[in-house]
């Protein structure tokens, strides 16, 4: 009974909270929780599939608002959305410290559990800020406004907010390419969304086929600003990848070679 | 849209644009009402970074780059031989709302060469922002060029539909402006500033009465100085920037190192470097008295009227206070935490938190974020006494340089190289 287990969950936030009501009320030592499609390490521990269940999900999330302030229960939501290796079982350490100490302990950074969430955390808002900068619209002639992304972490869910309220009075689509999803506003509300791209999406005459006539005209104007707002005296390369990492290059207008 | 045209002239007024520095878009607190378009009530974002390394964050244009004046530091100046263009006001508004629909911008940052006279000019910067507003429902943010001796009308009409309004005030000292634009009067400058900054006051008394007092340039005002155009000292610019925070309640000061553009003998020579070290050490040294409670006459006086590029600034502080440390970071006070090299506003937002809970040591420092190469030799923590008081100032900065890469370190190496 005591040997370590591996917890198998559906790779979502409540089956995750499942997992860590299982842990508890099973008081179960628990050594990996994983999502689907991720392969374990160890291999003596023990599997168990865990089945999503709202009512247990609810039950543990309540539990650790009781002495979780809003600024916890955001850390491990954006923690969660990471998707990075083993960062279920920080989560489940989380809960545990938290339970224990029946306080709230984000600030008690020596913990390195605490420290794990509160820096993916961190990272996982750098990279929801950097979409809501990086997004380029694109105008179709049915007048959508259309983005693909491609975010190190599953950051799409965050910045709806930021867009609907930006973007109140265009229809747009943002859409995840890695995570094959998207989010489409239609003016009234956000809804998720999946698309079959055809597969010539690339080409240009597919593309002037899709986008408005003026689209390629403002990318050229854009690209015309970035350039001319340049100080050729003060180039630094390395700040400017510091600050626009290289991944992020192929969705911006202004650093490709304008199609057509 | 004439394509061809804008584009034209969005090459020449963008290019003139770009030695203004301002590109802050936060600090506003103007929401999206009535299903209109954008918002600026949140913190700013930048959408992009030039090959320089700026934001690009605001359509940063002038309207004109004609202008009636002659200053030696200016790019537009009126002999200077270039391309001249001037943009309608429909113009700049088709292209903010354009460029803002794409998420390229934040809003628009609209300057301009003086044409006519300075009321002309700021009643067309006017026409454009109020369009944007009344007539495309326009969120985003707004920064217009307060020109040097507009009436105190046009400057009360501008700050109700701008976030931020600004003057350069370009020069930090009468005399050196006098020196590079003798047409024009320091007073000038000071006029639009300080009706700006009554407004603000205003707006701020009455709004406690009356909820539904429209908004005054809710992100405040903000001015630039150049750097190393005309031989200022660093204490001379650091307390001419105090003087303006303190004195027009700035917001932002803003340090631009002089890029060469000419070759009038009263400025530095064409292919001169752009003291972009310097410029980095000032906002240091604002940040310190902005957010660490330093008073700018403790980092620069009359015995040291110059920043040390070396080092930053308050490790250099530090070196010359070394009898208030060490500081112990398990029970100093916020204030003093604040004074310690390497560690920055956030960890010391972190020590705090964290020391609640255990007595802090080397390991928990770092894993915090503190740069201890630098602190270490100003603290004490848990299970580690104070091992450096008997090394001097000297000592210390040589062994922290040894240590540590500065990424400007290849400007002033050539003599360290040589050890």
């Amino acid at each position: 009974m005591n040997s370590p287990k591996c917890l198998l969950y559906d790779g979502t936030f409540k089956g995750l909270l499942t997992c860590i009501f299982v842990a508890f009320d099973e008081k179960l030592e628990v050594n990996n929780i994983l999502a689907p499609g991720i392969h374990k390490t160890d291999i003596f521990a023990e599997n168990i599939e865990v089945i999503t269940d709202e009512t247990k999900a609810k039950r543990v999330w309540h539990g650790f608002q009781k002495f979780a302030n809003h600024r916890s229960q955001n850390a491990v939501y954006y923690a969660y959305l990471s998707e990075l290796p083993k960062i279920e079982l920080d989560i489940l350490r989380y809960f545990q410290h938290t339970f224990k100490s029946k306080a709230n302990i984000h600030g008690d950074f020596t913990n390195k559990h605490v420290l794990k969430i509160a820096q993916t955390a961190k990272k996982v808002g750098r990279e929801k800020h950097r979409m809501e900068a990086f997004v380029r619209f694109q105008l179709t002639k049915d007048k959508i406004y259309f983005a693909n992304i491609e975010p190190d972490f599953n950051v799409l869910p965050l910045i709806e907010k930021h867009f609907t309220s930006r973007y109140s009075d265009q229809q747009w689509i943002i859409y995840d390419l890695k995570r094959k999803f998207g989010l489409y506003y239609d003016l009234q509300k956000a809804q998720i969304i999946q698309i079959n791209f055809s597969k010539n999406l690339s080409l240009s005459e597919e593309k002037t086929r899709i986008f408005d006539t003026s689209e390629i005209e403002f990318q050229k104007l854009w690209k015309k600003y970035f350039e001319a707002t340049t100080i050729e005296s003060r180039i630094n390369t390395r700040l400017h990848i510091q600050h626009v990492p290289k991944r992020y290059w192929r969705y911006l207008s202004e650093k490709n070679p304008l199609h057509k | 849209m004439r394509f061809d045209r804008i584009e034209e002239k969005l090459e020449i007024l963008a290019d003139a644009a770009k030695y203004d520095v301002s590109c802050s878009s936060s600090g506003s607190k103007r929401s999206n009402k009535n299903k209109g378009l954008g918002n600026s009530d949140g913190m700013g974002i930048c959408h992009s970074y030039t090959p320089d390394g700026r934001c690009v964050s605001l359509l940063k244009i002038l309207l004109t780059n004609h202008c009636i004046f002659d200053c030696a530091y200016c790019v537009t100046r009126r002999s200077n031989d270039i391309k001249r263009a001037a943009f309608k006001v429909q113009e700049v508004v088709d292209l903010t709302i354009n460029f803002y629909r794409r998420n390229y911008i934040e809003g628009l940052f609209l300057s301009s060469g003086i044409f006519k006279n300075a009321d002309f000019t700021m009643e067309r910067l006017i026409q454009v922002a109020k369009k944007l507003r009344l007539e495309e429902n326009f969120n985003g943010y707004i920064h217009l060029k307060s020109i040097p001796g507009a009436s105190d009308e046009l400057m009360r009409e501008a700050g109700l539909y701008a976030d931020r309004l600004s003057v350069n005030i370009e020069i930090p000292t009468v005399s050196g402006l006098k020196k590079l634009a003798p047409e024009k009067d320091h007073s000038d400058f000071i006029k639009p500033m300080k009706k700006v900054k009554n407004e603000i006051i205003q707006y701020n008394s009455e709004k406690k009465l009356i909820k539904s007092t429209p908004k005054y340039a809710p992100a405040g005002q903000s001015t630039q100085m150049i750097v190393g155009a005309s031989g200022e000292s660093d204490r001379e610019i650091m307390l001419s920037a105090n003087y303006y925070y303190k004195n027009y309640n700035m917001k932002r000061v803003y340090y631009s190192g002089y890029v060469p553009i000419s070759n009038d003998p009263r400025l530095p020579s064409l292919g001169s470097q752009v003291p972009m070290l310097r410029e980095n050490r000032l906002y240091q040294t604002d940040w310190l008295m902005r957010f660490y409670g330093f008073d700018v006459n403790e980092l620069l006086n009359q015995q040291f009227p110059n920043l040390d590029v070396e080092v930053d600034p308050k490790l250099s502080w530090a070196l010359r206070n070394q009898h208030q440390f060490p500081v112990d970071v398990n029970s100093a006070e916020k204030e003093m935490l604040l004074r310690i090299p390497g560690v920055g506003l956030k960890s010391v937002h972190k020590i705090l938190q964290a020391r609640k809970f255990r007595k802090l040591n080397y390991d928990h420092l770092k894993a915090i974020g503190v740069a201890l190469n630098r602190a270490r030799y100003f603290i004490i923590c848990d299970g580690r006494g104070w091992e450096k008081q008997d090394l001097s100032a000297s000592r210390i900065k040589s062994l922290i340089l040894r240590n540590s890469a500065g990424k400007f370190r290849k400007e002033y190496s050539s003599q360290l190289s040589l050890f």
